[in-house]
């Protein structure tokens, strides 16, 4: 369990996000590919931090899980908003901003 | 601190009052401020005369008040100072008197007005201007006072401003003053590099102390002349008043005929020391003043609106008075101003009456009998006219005789004979006027008749006062005839302001007076006989010189001329300029600049598709191009 | 040796769950995928001497973020109006640019850490009591101002999620 390879996870969950960001059609699972995303960052923070720097790391998970708790609630409460209004959550009916 | 220097500031705080909150308050109180500031500053003026008098210094008696220093740069130093003479008493007790009576005057005349507060605030305005220019210890104060008078000329001129006549000829005014401004300008510019100061005391210190070379005086001396003259519009800059008439009448009778025109003479007496020094300014000065009294009388004869007549003759006294201070009699000139202010104020005053009377009608052509409808109005207008005519034992008289006096004294045959002709005009024309408005069958129009009525007592007062100082103002200025010590004017002005050298022999000096007051007379029968017994004469006399009565009543076409020499060809090329420049260039900038904008909008507006998973391209495009480039 | 089999067991499930997501159609199934997905995660985070994050990690994020996740799915009935058409042109190019981006990634990773072996966990472990002494004093700050954050993601979230008020 080299740090290459924790990291390496971290990519890999990563790059997963990203990909599941493009090929899902509804807001409510590309929100889920943005957490996946978090938690990747939050595994490449542990895994770079090495002894017992590894205490400032997990308060930083600490504040970034927080705040993706936060951020989560609000999301969630706005897709339930536009699922009232638009009765979908498919994105490409959320296409009102073009320019 | 002196009682005088707070003359000038009743009025300005007078002004400030009434311009912030004049809408709010009513007729009566805007009025009522109005005249009470002018009052305070007149209180002022008469405690700082007696004051003056009873010190009864032998020599000169100046006091001057440094309030702050202005200008403080290098070796410039400009110091805002207030000083008190013998000339600043006349001068301020003139304008706060004389403007009191028209502020008065002013509350029966504009009562049905609905701008009163701009009005009086105006007045007011103009009053602390006028004062300061008097009051100014230097030539950079005084030129503030200057163009403060301008600027309420301007403003009180096109009070009316809806009127398009009136708003041009306010604007004419200002253009044209600015034009003497320049020259004035550079007067005080030249005096400044030549003496290092431009305080009075300083510069005619350094006159006497011969640190000017001559032609440098003569320079100053004549480009300070040419502000005179567009402020007291003597020829070539005459053209302005004539179309000032266009503003309320009690502007004419302050403004046009009591003060701000006076301020070119007040100037050149101020500067009296320099003019001594440059004989050839004088000249020049004394010949612009004779020109004009007869230029401006000849014009006075054919015109048939009675604020016209009255302006073309303010602009020929004021020749007489540049006539007096050109030939060395700066006394003498004063001395006209301040009879001058009195008949004058009384005229135009009176006049408003008239057209008051007659809801507003001013052609001499649609008046007549009116002196039996007008029972106080007339009598008053009388004095006026005969005071102006220099009729024996009016202040007028004895004013113009002072002046022709020191002409013929000094040996200057052909600027006496001028006044002398100007004279018998002064005479004639303004009794043309008597006799057109108040004598004879009424050639009224219908709505004027039925109107008809005399003015209320807040504008007849002031008339009576200013009659009685139209007949007494004289008796301050006995001719020398009389004795030696006879004239107080002259005596109390003395330190501060000459008065001619050369001396008429006794008997010479009443022959002259005899041949003032025999011109005087002739005027008044000739127009008599024009107006009174054969009124078929005048028509005739134009029907059969019609060129002359056209170059006449058009001012000599002066005014035609100048619009096609000067006026057209500044608005062509600006026209030109615009065209070319601030449209063709500077609109294209900046309209290019927006229509830029409005293309690379459009042209990059493909990238605002709605879709969020192109954002998100967009970024995860952003991020891999960066970390390879940091990579690689 | 124990710890890196463990690792490996936890990261296939992790990396297999993730993906596993992105193949499902049922946002239901989707979420209880993650759910997999985030417990594995938190015990990675065991493994690397991080008791304190992994904690929290199967409390928050798989306790109550996909809880919270799932209940939306249940309130948004997935099942009516799952579209058919996607976007073409990002649904190839974003997993594309994805896999650049790894490729990226991975370099960057592998210059920094290729050669060495050095085990990620070792030197003391960062035991709660620690971070917590760390939280209260050199990140009191940050930790505020969470808090407050998490106050304004409460009010927020309870406005946007009230039921729409009929006009009397």
């Amino acid at each position: 369990m080299t740090t290459g390879a924790v990291v390496g996870l971290s990519l890999v969950l990563f790059v997963l996000g990203v990909i599941a960001f493009f090929v899902k059609r509804d807001l409510l699972t590309q929100f889920m590919a943005v957490e996946i995303m978090l938690n990747a960052a939050n595994l490449a923070f542990l895994g770079l931090a090495q002894g017992a720097e590894r205490l400032d790391a997990q308060v930083i998970v600490f504040l970034v899980m927080t705040v993706a708790a936060a951020e989560a609630a609000v999301g969630l409460a706005i897709i339930l908003l536009v699922f009232r209004r638009k009765k979908s959550i498919a994105s490409k009916d959320f296409r009102t901003l073009r320019g | 601190m002196p009682a005088f220097t707070l003359i000038p500031f009743a009025p300005a705080a007078g002004a400030l009052v009434l311009f912030f909150f004049g809408r709010r308050l009513g007729r009566k109180a805007v009025s009522l401020i109005a005249s009470a500031a002018v009052a305070v500053s007149l209180a002022l003026s008469v405690v700082a005369f007696l004051n003056l008098l009873s010190r009864g210094a032998s020599g000169p008696d100046v006091t001057i008040h440094r309030l702050f220093t202005w200008i403080s740069s290098g070796a410039l130093r400009v110091e805002a100072a207030l000083r008190f003479d013998a000339l600043a008493a006349v001068m301020t007790l003139v304008v706060s008197g004389v403007g009191l009576l028209i502020h008065v005057y002013s509350a029966g005349y504009m009562t049905r007005d609905r701008d009163v507060a701009r009005y009086f605030a105006c007045l007011n305005l103009f009053t602390f201007a006028m004062l300061l220019l008097v009051l100014a210890d230097n030539l950079i104060l005084l030129f503030v006072g200057w163009e403060g008078v301008g600027l309420c000329s301007y403003l009180l001129i096109g009070f009316w401003f809806e009127k398009p006549s009136a708003a041009a000829a306010g604007k004419k005014a200002f253009l044209v003053n600015r034009i003497g401004d320049a020259g004035f300008l550079l007067g005080i510019l030249f005096l400044l590099v030549a003496t290092g100061t431009t305080s009075f005391a300083g510069i005619d210190e350094a006159v006497t102390a011969g640190a000017i070379t001559p032609s440098l005086a003569v320079c100053s001396a004549l480009l300070l002349l040419i502000g005179a003259v567009g402020k007291s519009a003597q020829i070539p800059l005459s053209v302005w008043l004539p179309d000032a008439m266009e503003g309320p009448t009690p502007v004419s009778a302050l403004i046009h005929a009591a003060t701000m025109v006076t301020a070119g003479v007040y100037l050149i007496a101020r500067m009296n020391v320099l003019y001594a020094f440059a004989p050839i300014a004088g000249q020049v000065v004394a010949w612009v003043g004779a020109l004009t009294a007869v230029y401006a009388g000849t014009i006075a004869l054919v015109q048939n609106d009675i604020k016209r007549v009255l302006a073309y003759s303010t602009i020929s006294q004021l020749g007489y008075m540049f006539l007096g201070c050109g030939v060395g009699a700066y006394a003498a000139g004063v001395f006209h101003l301040f009879t001058h202010a009195f008949f004058k104020g009384l005229l135009f005053l009176a006049a408003g009456s008239v057209i008051h009377a007659l809801s507003g009608e001013q052609d001499l052509r649609k008046m007549g009998g009116l002196r039996k409808h007008l029972p106080l109005t007339y009598p008053v207008f009388l004095i006026g006219a005969l005071a102006i005519a220099g009729v024996p034992f009016l202040s007028g008289f004895f004013s113009k005789d002072a002046i022709l006096v020191s002409a013929f004294s000094q040996g200057r045959w052909a600027l006496g004979t001028l006044g002398l002709a100007g004279a018998a005009l002064t005479a004639f024309y303004m009794f043309r006027l008597v006799f057109l408005a108040f004598f004879g069958d009424a050639r009224l129009t219908l709505e004027a008749k039925t109107h008809l009525h005399e003015s209320p007592p807040v504008m007849t007062w002031p008339l009576l006062i200013l009659a009685g100082f139209s007949v007494l103002a004289g008796y301050l200025g006995l001719p020398l005839a009389l004795g030696k010590n006879a004239n107080l004017f002259f005596r109390f002005l003395e330190p501060i302001v000459p008065s001619a050298e050369g001396h008429l022999g006794r008997s010479a000096e009443w022959g002259l007076m005899l041949l003032s007051a025999a011109s005087a007379v002739a005027g008044i029968g000739l127009a008599y006989l024009f107006y009174i017994r054969k009124t078929a004469l005048p028509g005739r006399w134009a029907a059969r010189r019609p060129g002359l009565h056209r170059l006449l009543l058009h001012g000599y076409h002066v005014d035609n001329f100048y619009g096609a020499v000067v006026v057209k060809p500044l608005i062509r090329g600006s026209e030109a300029v615009y065209r070319s420049f601030d449209l063709g260039v500077i609109d294209a900038l900046v309209d290019g600049t927006g229509k830029a904008a409005r293309f690379l909008g459009r042209a990059f507006a493909f990238l605002q598709t709605g879709w969020i998973k192109d954002y998100a391209l967009a970024f995860l495009l952003g991020v891999t191009i960066f970390l390879g480039a940091l990579l690689f | 040796m124990a710890a890196d089999i463990i690792f490996w067991i936890l990261a296939a499930v992790c990396a297999g769950a993730a993906g596993a997501m992105i193949l499902v159609k049922n946002p239901g199934h989707s979420a209880l995928l993650l759910v997999f997905c985030f417990s594995a995660l938190g015990g990675i985070f065991g493994l690397l001497e991080a008791p304190f994050a992994a904690a929290i990690q199967i409390l928050v994020y798989a306790g109550a973020i996909m809880v919270l996740f799932i209940f939306v799915v249940m309130m948004v009935d997935p099942r009516a109006g799952i579209p058919l058409e996607g976007r073409k042109r990002a649904k190839i190019l974003g997993p594309a640019i994805g896999l650049v981006l790894l490729f990226e990634l991975g370099t960057a990773v592998w210059r920094a850490f290729g050669r060495t072996s050095g085990p990620a966990a070792s030197g003391a472990a960062g035991s709660p009591v620690e971070v917590g002494r760390r939280l209260f004093t050199e990140f009191i700050y940050p930790f505020e101002i969470t808090s407050l954050l998490i106050l304004a993601a409460l009010v927020g979230a309870v406005v946007l999620g009230k039921k729409e008020q009929s006009e009397p």
